[in-house]
């Protein structure tokens, strides 16, 4: 089993303790909200998205767990400045480093959640972040489960 | 002459024997993460003796074959075989007749059937359901259904900060309009026990039928459903050390006469024409195709398991973890204890201030502890608290102080990880 300190890394705690761009956004261009049926857990995520498709501003709020929230928090500093598409494939590539199909560790920040690949039942909890930015992305105005 | 006997500390004659009990689980011995395992979720479901384990081994060796079918002599052996595990079934819950004990497939179809078999056909628009603040999604959800199919309404007794039912406000709800009253007996989430007794004398003052969520009493308290005049009952076989996938609908059997089918198929007829049908008697009727025979041989076994251990010393025992952990993990910084009610049993949910319940889940794991950490399946009751989430120990007859003080030491890991 990998230990504790591999899941909870010290990166991983920090934002946890002062999640980034923890905010509402007045004036959002796309939002969605995510749910874990399993645990309650709920995020909320807002976007600036410009006409020509980049990501201005992302913010997010939410309840959840130290991996749900730290998650969030990383996601939105992964996919500021960022075009949708570029933004669509950082998902894809999230989505691997948390199930441990990831070539390398994943980039940048990312790496972070690699140990979380170890705990199957902790993948939703990583992930429910990146699937409502996801869903924002695909539907203006969108919900979203884990399930 | 005899001397008189020295003073000893009063042990009552039943006390368990936990060591017995541990060494009648084969997993216990097991180890997760390289740790012995702590198991404390009782409350979602129960560890299996080698007794349930047994019976149902040696059921599928030595008499197995459809039951109520087969003119040979194998299947007159499983019909005895099913027929004695709910005799068994019936005199565990005090119920007055074998056939007031239906077998299904646990707590959540025992409580549909009632709601789409008995109370569905006699609700009217307007007509009252009367549940509690603190019932598992499984005793709202089908109220849910049968409301929104005849325009009925679902009405919600309160309850306080502490987890207990505010009493005269649940009676004050049993009106004119109420059809049904639907309750938990033990809170899944806080352990409160409620005072079934007084609920359902104040409902039968209103001529108001009530079904008890039984899921986590069984296994705990002593019931007697005839003294308690009860008229439902579920409860699920594993939770009380039994097999998954069955458990068991008791009704009053006047009433269970009144219950209309919901599945049809064989074994729940008396004769089949294309034009009618007619119905078998109770409990035939409402046990539609071949039943989980083996099932219900492992859950006769398993509570001939817990009347061998006796149910108030189980009860004694549980009381000890329960207030042994409860002043355990009050003394670790942070810890809050959710449901404070004056009366609970083996189920002790907690938070952690800034630290989320699945991270302490986590954590525990690691440890070799096993908890519950989520909404228990009661997302109305943890909003009235206030909450998302709890982290949820709960304790049955072969957990001991050990387990408990494994549960304070894993708390305080997770104390260091979050430090």
């Amino acid at each position: 089993m990998a230990t504790m300190s591999e899941l909870y890394q010290t990166v991983i705690l920090d934002h946890n303790r002062a999640p980034r761009n923890y905010r509402a956004m007045p004036g959002a261009t796309r939002e969605a909200e995510g749910f874990n049926p399993l645990c309650g857990d709920k995020v909320h995520v807002w976007l600036k998205v410009t006409d020509e498709g980049r990501i201005e501003d992302v913010s997010f709020q939410g309840e959840g767990c130290a991996i749900s929230k730290a998650s969030s928090s990383i996601m939105t500093q992964t996919v500021k400045g960022k075009s949708v598409d570029e933004a669509r494939t950082l998902f894809e590539e999230f989505h691997d480093v948390v199930t441990g199909k990831a070539a390398g560790e994943g980039r940048g920040k990312m790496a972070v959640f690699a140990g979380v690949s170890a705990f199957p039942m902790r993948v939703k909890c990583a992930s429910l972040g990146w699937h409502a930015l996801k869903a924002a992305l695909e539907r203006p105005n969108a919900v979203v489960s884990t399930e | 002459m005899a001397t008189a006997a020295p003073a000893r500390p009063a042990v009552p004659s039943t006390a368990l024997d936990v060591e017995a009990v541990r060494a009648d689980f084969p997993i216990l011995g097991t180890t997760v993460h390289g740790r012995r395992l702590v198991y404390l979720d009782s409350a979602a479901s129960s560890q299996k003796p080698r007794q349930v384990l047994d019976a149902e081994r040696t059921f599928y060796e030595t008499s197995y074959a459809n039951i109520h079918r087969g003119v040979y002599e194998l299947s007159a052996r499983a019909t005895a075989a099913y027929d004695a595990a709910r005799e068994r079934v019936a005199r565990f819950l005090g119920a007055r007749h074998p056939h007031e004990v239906i077998f299904t497939r646990g707590t959540t179809e025992s409580i549909n059937l009632v709601a789409q078999g008995y109370v569905r056909p006699r609700l009217r628009p307007g007509d009252e359901i009367l549940i509690t603040a603190m019932e598992h999604h499984s005793n709202i959800v089908p109220w849910q259904l049968v409301a929104e199919a005849t325009g009925a309404v679902l009405t919600v007794a309160p309850v306080t900060a502490r987890g207990e039912l505010v009493l005269d406000a649940f009676e004050a709800l049993i009106g004119p309009k109420t059809r049904i009253v639907a309750a938990a007996w033990v809170s899944n989430a806080l352990g409160t026990v409620n005072p079934v007794a007084r609920m359902i004398e104040m409902a039968h003052a209103r001529g108001v039928p009530v079904l008890l969520d039984g899921a986590q009493a069984a296994p705990h308290l002593p019931i007697d459903l005839a003294a308690l005049d009860a008229d439902f009952l579920a409860c699920s076989s594993h939770k009380m050390y039994g097999p998954t996938g069955i458990g068991v609908l008791y009704g009053r059997a006047e009433l269970l006469e009144a219950v209309s089918p919901v599945l049809g198929g064989g074994d729940m007829i008396a004769t089949v024409t294309f034009e009618q049908s007619t119905w078998a008697p109770l409990p035939a009727r409402l046990e539609a195709g071949t039943p989980h025979i083996a099932g219900a041989v492992g859950l006769g076994a398993a509570v001939e398991y817990i009347e061998r251990l006796d149910r108030s010393a189980i009860r004694a025992h549980e009381h000890d973890l329960l207030t042994y952990a409860t002043a355990r993990i009050a003394e670790i910084p942070g810890v809050t204890v959710v449901g404070q009610a004056r009366e609970k049993a083996s189920v002790l949910s907690f938070t952690m201030d800034g630290i989320h319940p699945h991270d302490i889940g986590t954590v525990l794991d690691s440890t070799g502890v096993c908890v519950r950490a989520g909404h228990h399946c009661a997302q109305p009751l943890m909003q009235r608290l206030g909450l998302l989430a709890t982290a949820r120990a709960s304790f049955a007859a072969y957990n001991t102080r050990s387990d408990v003080d494994a549960l304070a030491d894993g708390l305080e890991r997770v104390r260091e990880v979050f430090a």
